[in-house]
């Protein structure tokens, strides 16, 4: 008897303006773009994704429930840009059937550079989500759910009950991600992402060459049937803006949402659980052992979007090397500009894998090339690195 | 193929393309019969003399190895006082030269001009005179004509499918040849009058060009860029013109040169023919603007051109005189030693139909900032790309290569394995295809 549980991403950086070498303005951020994707995402996908979310919960009366993530950095922007969306947000939290996780604000990789800066992020993420939707999480997911065993152990030094992370084949081995999991290094459990059904509906669902496509909500809901007995959860973890943005609105995703909880509810040992709800439910079955880290990103599902050359390597130990120089100046701007250069989409722009094929990674990109985002980001850096002097 | 000079006496990108093409043909296991335009020296003496292509090679100075490596390629120099890149000026200066040197040296035998295959063997055989005297008072156009009427005298002797012209000095031949043998012509744009000349184009070359374009049975364009003004500027046909991009001789660098010695000093490389197309304006710009950030930087002007005095008083003017080195015309090894010192390689051409020299620059483990009114920044990937009047862009790529080892790592290392793919064979089987369709059009 499979529980479904769907946990959505929210996320958008502050997208960094063209500066040369020459700027000396501490004005970093193109809040032009950045308004203007924040306020046209809403009008694709946060509105019309969450009213449809908002009106399921409402026709199936409590029994449909999901989960977000949002990153402080998106809901500082939609504060900003289009706070009826955090408003509709907060309509969700309201019907006690939504479930937020916590995360760094930033959405960064200070777990892998500053144990203290990642703490210090989180514990802000969660006074935002507290001070919104007037509630603390229970469940931790690291940036890009980039996982091994120290971030288990660090989410649970943290007081959380379960953490997220991608179910990574080559660790799991002949083993099912719909079964939960334990951390080796800590009493936590770990709830794994079914990478074949997510990305069914995240990547492939509008793809006519798929043998499967189309795909419609009762073929979905006997592919989770057919775990019955096999598994205690599908876990279907995703960004949000599959709904409206990666699969466009006329690839009927939003119809595809809206029969889901149906045709998954006609059998009546399937239920929807937060993910919360689900680490409470279901006992460990054995441990998830991630010695080495692991993320949700390409195939590799490893950190090379982030991590795959010199350019960004750089990129990274250089933003963190400023971490006590910043701090020590005392400066609240200084510090949350310095912040916000840690969101990882800025060295995800600077990824040179596939970059003469033309992908995903470039989709998303607002340079020409890797190389111009590493000229860019770093031509900022140097202003702050001065700033901090 | 009438095409153009055999290494090592390159002058620039069409010769190299045309010894690669060459290159890639042979190595694909067809016939070239090569033709090339080679000046007559007053003092050679003998009549009609039968070579074979290595010795004849070998008394014109080609290293005997290259040559090895085309094993189904004939050469057969024609004597004509033609070189790429002539201008109208050019050529009468140097027919001044010449008349000064003494007309009275050279011969005239009446046998060779009928039978350029004598002996009947394939070696190759140098007229030694023609009809008509060498460049005398005619001007260059008139010399375009006379080397036509040569290439149909020779042609005539051979047997072949397709005939392949190089750049419009070579198109009133091809067009000679085709008329007389029936044979389907493909003409090749490397560039067009106004890369060259901006608007001031010669009206007389143009119409050359055009006529070349129009009568060919295909188009070859070095890129997309060319393509583009082939059919907006002298209304080619689109369905006639393909693209073959150009690509580079050896892929990765040869023998490991001993590494360089650590230099505190940054070197950003200009190397090219030093003419309006080529934007040195525009890199003498952007290096005032860098030396004002980055004082440990020098600029290297490799080549030669008209515009070489102008841009040495410009450095000086800007006052950075001192930090500019103009080295004049660069050959073989030099070639190779410039590429081992520079950090970063820079072409801000205005208008280059390809440019085959980032590659190269690349092969040698040199990264690249090029102008993205370039042929060749529609193949690279792994380069920093910027509009040649762009300065400021310009300066501030320069100078975060020079700042940031890691962009210049990255772009060396990726760059380099780019060029690999970018080889002769793959563009010799691009002409290839289209050999095939100008035969088929011509049925």
């Amino acid at each position: 008897m499979p529980a479904v549980c769907i946990y959505f991403q929210v996320h958008q950086p502050y997208r960094l303006r063209r500066y040369s070498v020459f700027d000396t303005s501490a004005s970093y951020f193109d809040e032009k773009a950045n308004a203007d994707i924040c306020r046209k995402v809403a009008g694709k996908c946060y509105l019309p994704a969450n009213q449809c979310i908002y009106d399921l919960i409402k026709l199936h009366e409590g029994r449909f429930r999901v989960a977000y993530s949002l990153t402080g950095v998106v809901l500082d922007q939609l504060q900003a840009y289009a706070p009826e969306v955090i408003e509709s947000f907060q309509r969700l939290a309201e019907t006690g059937c939504v479930e937020f996780l916590a995360e760094t604000y930033y959405h960064s990789l200070a777990f892998l550079y500053s144990r203290q800066e990642f703490v210090e992020q989180v514990a802000l993420h969660q006074e935002k989500i507290e001070r919104l939707f007037g509630r603390r999480s229970t469940v931790f997911r690291n940036t890009e759910l980039i996982y091994n065993n120290d971030v288990a152990k660090a989410a649970s030094d943290m007081g959380y009950k379960a953490v997220l992370a991608e179910g990574a084949e080559h660790i799991l081995g002949y083993r099912s991600p719909d079964y939960i999991y334990e951390a080796p290094s800590a009493p936590i459990k770990v709830l794994l992402k079914n990478f074949r059904l997510s990305d069914d509906i995240a990547f492939r669902f509008g793809n006519r060459a798929w043998a499967e496509w189309p795909l419609k909500a009762d073929k979905f809901a006997g592919w989770i049937n057919q775990v019955n007995g096999n598994g205690y959860t599908v876990n279907l973890f995703m960004d949000y803006e599959t709904l409206g943005e990666h699969q466009w609105e006329d690839t009927g995703i939003f119809d595809f949402l809206y029969h889901l909880p149906a045709e998954v509810m006609r059998h009546p040992d399937n239920a929807f659980r937060t993910p919360s709800e689900v680490a409470a439910t279901y006992p460990a079955v054995g441990q998830f052992d991630a010695p080495h880290l692991i993320s949700w990103a390409d195939t590799e599902r490893d950190l090379s979007a982030w991590l795959g050359n010199a350019m960004q390597s750089n990129a990274l130990q250089e933003v963190y090397n400023l971490e006590a120089a910043v701090k020590a100046k005392g400066d609240e701007a200084l510090l949350h500009d310095w912040r916000r250069l840690q969101t990882s989409d800025h060295f995800y722009y600077m990824c040179t894998k596939y970059f003469a094929d033309g992908d995903v990674h470039k989709y998303f990109n607002p340079y020409e090339s890797p190389y111009d985002s590493y000229i860019n980001y770093m031509n900022v850096l140097d202003n702050v690195a001065a700033r901090a002097r | 193929m009438l095409g153009w000079e055999f290494p090592p006496y390159i002058s620039g990108g069409l010769g190299t393309a045309c010894y690669g093409l060459t290159r890639g043909l042979s190595g694909l296991g067809h016939r070239v019969i090569f033709v090339l335009p080679r000046g007559v020296e007053p003092t050679t003496a003998g009549f009609v003399q039968l070579m074979t292509p290595a010795s004849l090679a070998a008394a014109a100075g080609h290293d005997p190895a290259r040559l090895a490596e085309l094993t189904n390629v004939e050469l057969r120099p024609v004597p004509a006082m033609l070189m790429p890149y002539d201008r109208p000026e050019d050529f009468s200066n140097r027919a001044a030269v010449g008349l000064q040197m003494g007309a009275g040296d050279v011969e005239t035998s009446s046998e060779s001009t009928l039978a350029p295959k004598a002996a009947g063997t394939r070696a190759g055989v140098v007229v030694k005179e023609g009809i008509g005297a060498v460049g005398y008072g005619d001007d260059l156009f008139g010399e375009v004509g006379r080397y036509a009427g040569l290439a149909v005298q020779m042609a005539l002797g051979e047997s072949f499918d397709v005939i392949h012209a190089h750049d419009w000095m070579t198109f009133p031949a091809g067009i000679a040849v085709s008329t007389v043998t029936g044979k389907p012509l493909v003409v090749q744009i490397h560039s067009t009058e106004f890369d060259r000349s901006g608007e001031n184009v010669n009206q007389r070359i143009y119409d050359i060009e055009r006529r070349g374009i129009h009568y060919a049975q295909r188009v070859i364009a070095v890129s997309h860029l060319t393509r583009n003004i082939l059919l907006k500027r002298y209304a080619a046909p689109p369905e006639k013109v393909e693209v073959v991009y150009n690509a580079i001789d050896r892929n990765g660098t040869g023998a490991e040169a001993p590494p360089s010695i650590r230099r505190d000093e940054k070197i950003v490389l200009f190397l090219g023919r030093i003419t309006m197309q080529k934007g040195p304006e525009y890199f003498l710009a952007a290096a005032k603007k860098v030396l004002e950030y980055e004082k440990n930087v020098r600029f290297i002007m490799a080549g030669s051109g008209d515009l070489v005095r102008r841009s040495i008083e410009m450095a000086a003017q800007m006052g950075i005189g001192r930090k500019v080195i103009f080295t004049g015309f660069l050959r073989g090894d030099d070639v190779a030693r410039v590429f081992k010192m520079a950090d970063l390689y820079v072409m801000p051409s205005v208008s280059e139909p390809f440019g085959i020299a980032p590659l190269e620059a690349l092969a040698n483990e040199v990264p690249v900032l090029i102008s993205k009114q370039s042929g060749v920044s529609e193949i690279l990937t792994h380069a920093l790309k910027v509009d040649f009047w762009d300065v400021n862009e310009m300066a501030n790529k320069i100078i975060a290569v020079l700042r940031h080892p890691p962009l210049q790592a990255t772009l060396r290392e990726h760059g380099n394995f780019e060029v690999r793919r970018l080889t002769w064979r793959v563009s010799a089987q691009g002409c290839l295809d289209v050999y095939h369709q100008a035969v088929s059009a011509m049925n």
